[in-house]
């Protein structure tokens, strides 16, 4: 089964890097952009074809690694 | 005094520790690669050296501080042993849940590595009771991810319970955010837990101990731990 978690910054944490790379599309003149946040995106493809189980193992991954929850929100999506 | 300096894929600044360790304390460090499962029996000390542990991949120190010696390290503490995590150290300690907060991309987005000024905070900690509160050291940095974050409630917590060890500050020990040099909230340069027998920091203590390398602010550190070691034993 293919996966996938997004993690991103929550919103209360300063982005510095965003801010960088914003700073750059204006640079580059890439208008209309009003602000840019940089996240990660895990593509994972899960054994079994249960989708609560590949749910819950998901949601471990993310839990104990792929996040820092102190900093951190992610997102789970399974294909169907 | 028992030390061990956990050795990462990535780490390098383990000699240093060593060296600071063998200088200051007349320890003859055992170094302990990361996929050990147990201490050397008897440690009193387990140093986190500095580095690139795993390449900074995912975030820096997230899978150092899954390592299975790090079920070791936690034991450790947990039955009062001293931990110390300097610079990849500190983020290692963060990740594994042994200290709040997380160390974010330097608010300037550089890698900074020169000497920083650090106000002694508190000196009732085994880390810090080699110096006087309000002193003000002189030891380097070299990070890129220094930046410390922590919620409200976790930072009136630290505050509160006095566990901000040491904060970046200019010569004169003055609170100036010019000298807050990666933008670390409330100018945090290192924090203890609870009990106050695990430090992180990001500076490098371990490079000032010697007097050809232009100054030995960071003895008091490892001469600190010395004397707390004698004392309890």
């Amino acid at each position: 089964m293919k996966a996938r978690v997004t993690v991103t910054l929550k919103s209360s944490i300063l982005d510095p890097q965003g801010k960088a790379i914003e700073g750059a599309l204006r640079s580059l003149g890439v208008g209309g952009i009003a602000s840019v946040r940089q996240g990660k995106v895990f593509e994972i493809e899960v054994e079994g074809d249960d989708r609560a189980t590949a749910e819950a193992r998901l949601k471990e991954a993310a839990d104990r690694l792929l996040a820092n929850t102190v900093i951190e929100n992610y997102r789970i999506e399974i294909a169907s | 005094m028992k030390a061990a300096v956990i050795l990462f894929p990535g780490s390098n600044r383990e000699r240093d520790a060593v060296r600071a360790l063998r200088l200051v304390c007349g320890a003859n460090p055992s170094v302990v690669w990361h996929a050990d499962h147990d201490l050397p029996s008897g440690t009193d000390l387990v140093v986190l050296p500095g580095g690139f542990s795993y390449g900074d991949y995912l975030r820096c120190g997230a899978i150092a501080a899954r390592a299975p010696i790090m079920d070791a390290v936690r034991r450790h503490a947990a039955h009062g042993g001293l931990v110390l995590g300097i610079c990849n150290g500190f983020q290692i300690l963060c990740e594994s849940g042994l200290l709040p907060g997380v160390l974010m991309r330097n608010a300037q987005l550089r890698f900074t590595c020169k000497d920083s000024y650090l106000r002694v905070e508190h000196s009732d900690t085994p880390f810090t009771r080699g110096y006087n509160a309000g002193q003000v050291l002189r030891i380097p940095v070299a990070h890129g991810e220094g930046n410390y974050v922590a919620d409200p409630e976790t930072l009136a917590q630290l505050e509160g319970e006095g566990r901000i060890a040491f904060r970046y500050c200019a010569p004169d020990g003055a609170l100036d955010p010019k000298w807050n040099i990666n933008g670390s909230i409330a100018a945090i340069a290192g924090i203890v837990s609870d009990r106050r027998n695990v430090l992180g920091l990001m500076p490098h203590p371990e490079n000032h101990v010697e007097a050809a390398l232009g100054s030995t602010d960071g003895r008091g550190l490892f001469a600190g731990l010395v004397e707390h070691l004698a004392q309890a034993a």
